[in-house]
């Protein structure tokens, strides 16, 4: 099922300054994973939240298919939402709580007790939790809980899938198992999927496309390729990866860094100042020459090392970048470094 | 046994609290209650059974349980929908209406009784738009009823409202999302929850019922056998003189609202066991 958010702006406090979703419109094609990403405050639980129905749109749409489902309750609209808590019932057992949704449908629609029961078992089973379902909630670990708040969500057949910071409350190794695990259970089931996130390693391991929003309004959406190697805004380039930005003209062909040329080609149409952002693989340390930097700290991180470098051309603005655990330097040193890419916005 | 009685637990200061709690504990509940059962004792069980089977003792003991019952159950409804409304909802006078619950803690019980008596009397308030449907409120045990459920109010609501005000709300809307309506959700799913805290409420409601007197006696009229509550015959005793007759229905209501209690807290504690906080 094809879900498309139209012009969505939501408010919360009424006024108009601020919105927590600023014309945001979102298209999700059918059975595609997508991420909505970003940090705290974005907009991207609401987003998913007014997907949902659980929270009114001040203005603006939501389609499943071709069906405006915007003035449809959030029972009607047949969506399969996991919760970052995962909101089970806590004094049903968990066989109760994957067939909750089975058994409050009316009489016409409801499934008879024996195709209710093979239901929940196969889902159990689709889960990796079968023979537990007797056990309570608080019997299990919080993996455990978050696989039983899926097929609970995926036991009315919904016609798409909303998870809310799916594994925000798990340590990095369930994190790790269960994002894998559910890439599988996307891959087998074909449901249109949605999650958020704030994990960016998350976000790029697990979806098709991923949304960066900041502030209400989206960023950037595209794959997690699009994403990594062209992101579109500084926002993004911020957010998505580790990046440093200096400030930089465009002039006559060439960045230049104050006084100093950059080796890195200027597209059409760039001119004037900006600030070019570059990762840490970016700048290499180069004996044949290039601008001199001031090493200002060194940390061993693994294999590698990172330095922190400053230009003397321009006061304080640091840059991190990588170097090789061979080359032996100290702080203080000045070293030449060489540009490899970079990304100019400018303003 | 014995080294799980010295090492009880990892946090200090374990055997001066414990010290404290039982000298504490001892002196002001259990003393005065043992003092109550060693005077009643002088009477023997067959003394006891014998005052016990008078039947102005039983009507009596019969209408403080039983009312006191009825009042619980009442609030236990009623209250729940007091505290829900109170926590859920935001409206004008919310925080007024909050304090209103305490009234009936704060409120001296005589105070309240001849309120509730002059309201609910034949040429009252209420009484008098019932009186022409030839209905009787004060003077019966349905005015009695209604002191008890005005004194019990407060115990349903406040053992109940930071319960719900810990209910996460994301319970409720993922029943939404699964297709449950609103009622449905109540029912199966936030009821179910606030049981245990209804039960507590509920208890501590029929606890102060079964024990009240001045709010009662002056909207009871007092009839022997019709509305003569328990506490009141026990005053009516001691008037008389007959210190072992009212030590001896202390006595028998103490034991009888123990096992209500323990009945109470037996259901309470399978209900916790269910929710999975044990």
């Amino acid at each position: 099922m094809q879900v498309r958010a139209q012009n969505i702006i939501k408010r919360f406090d009424g006024g108009p300054g601020n919105a927590a979703l600023d014309d945001v419109s979102l298209d999700v094609g059918s059975g595609e994973l997508v991420a909505l990403l970003g940090p705290s405050g974005s907009g991207k639980t609401t987003l998913l939240r007014v997907i949902a129905g659980l929270e009114q749109a001040n203005s603006g749409q939501v389609f499943f298919g071709d069906e405006d489902a915007s003035q449809k309750s959030v029972q009607e609209r047949r969506v399969g939402f996991v919760f970052q808590n995962y909101a089970l019932f806590k004094h049903m057992t968990i066989a109760e709580n994957i067939a909750f949704g089975l058994e409050v449908r009316t009489r016409g629609t409801r499934p008879p007790k024996a195709e209710i029961k093979r239901r929940v078992l196969e889902l159990l089973d689709l889960v990796q939790l079968s023979g537990l379902d007797k056990r309570r909630p608080a019997q299990l670990s919080g993996g455990q809980r978050q696989r039983v708040a899926l097929a609970r969500a995926l036991a009315v057949e919904p016609k798409v899938l909303l998870l809310d910071e799916p594994f925000g409350a798990l340590d990095a190794k369930v994190r790790r198992d269960l994002r894998r695990w559910l890439r599988e259970i996307h891959d087998r089931t074909g449901h249109t999927t949605i999650f958020v996130t704030h994990d960016q390693d998350e976000a790029l391991e697990l979806a098709d496309r991923v949304a960066v929003l900041s502030k209400g309004k989206i960023e950037q959406i595209g794959t997690p390729d699009d994403i990594y190697d062209h992101p579109a805004t500084p926002f993004v380039h911020d957010f998505i990866g580790e990046a440093s930005s200096l400030p930089v003209v465009a002039r006559d062909g060439s960045f230049w860094l104050g006084a100093e040329r950059i080796g890195l080609p200027v597209l059409g149409g760039q001119a004037g100042q900006g600030r070019l952002f570059v990762r840490p693989q970016d700048v290499v340390f180069d004996q044949a020459g290039g601008i001199p930097a001031e090493v200002v700290a060194v940390r061993r991180t693994g294999a590698a090392r990172r330095a922190e470098i400053a230009f003397p051309a321009l006061g304080g603005e640091r840059v991190e970048i990588n170097a090789p655990a061979a080359l032996n330097f100290q702080p203080g040193e000045t070293l030449p470094v060489r540009f490899m890419r970079g990304t100019f916005y400018p303003g | 046994m014995l080294s799980s009685l010295r090492r009880p637990s990892i946090l200090p200061g374990f055997g001066f609290a414990f010290g404290i709690t039982l000298a504490y504990l001892g002196l002001i509940v259990l003393l005065p209650l043992s003092a109550l059962v060693l005077r009643a004792s002088g009477l023997g069980v067959s003394g006891l059974w014998a005052i016990a089977t008078e039947p102005r003792v039983l009507a009596a003991l019969k209408v403080s349980f039983g009312l006191a019952l009825a009042a619980a159950t009442v609030n236990a409804v009623f209250g729940t929908i007091v505290a829900w409304v109170l926590v859920r909802y935001e409206f004008p006078g919310r925080r007024l209406l909050d304090a209103a619950v305490d009234l009936p803690f704060a409120l001296p019980t005589a105070v309240a009784g001849i309120a509730l008596a002059s309201i609910y009397a034949p040429n009252g308030w209420v009484g008098s738009l019932v009186a022409p449907l030839g209905w009787k409120i004060a003077f019966t045990p349905l005015g009695i009823a209604i002191a008890l459920v005005f004194v019990g109010l407060p115990f349903i609501v406040r053992t109940i409202q930071p319960v719900l005000l810990d209910l996460e709300s994301d319970v409720e809307e993922a029943a939404a999302t699964l297709g449950a309506s609103r009622l449905r959700t109540l029912l199966q799913v936030v009821l179910p929850v606030l049981v245990p805290a209804i039960l507590t409420g509920f208890a501590l409601a029929f606890a102060r019922g079964v024990g009240e007197y001045g709010s009662v006696i002056f909207i009871a009229g007092n009839l022997p056998f019709v509305s003569e509550i328990a506490p009141l015959l026990i005053v009516v005793k001691l008037e008389g003189f007959d210190y072992t007759g009212a030590t001896a229905i202390a006595t028998l209501m103490l034991g009888a609202a123990f096992l209500v209690l323990l009945a109470v807290n037996l259901i309470q504690a399978v209900a916790r066991r269910r929710l999975g906080n044990v």
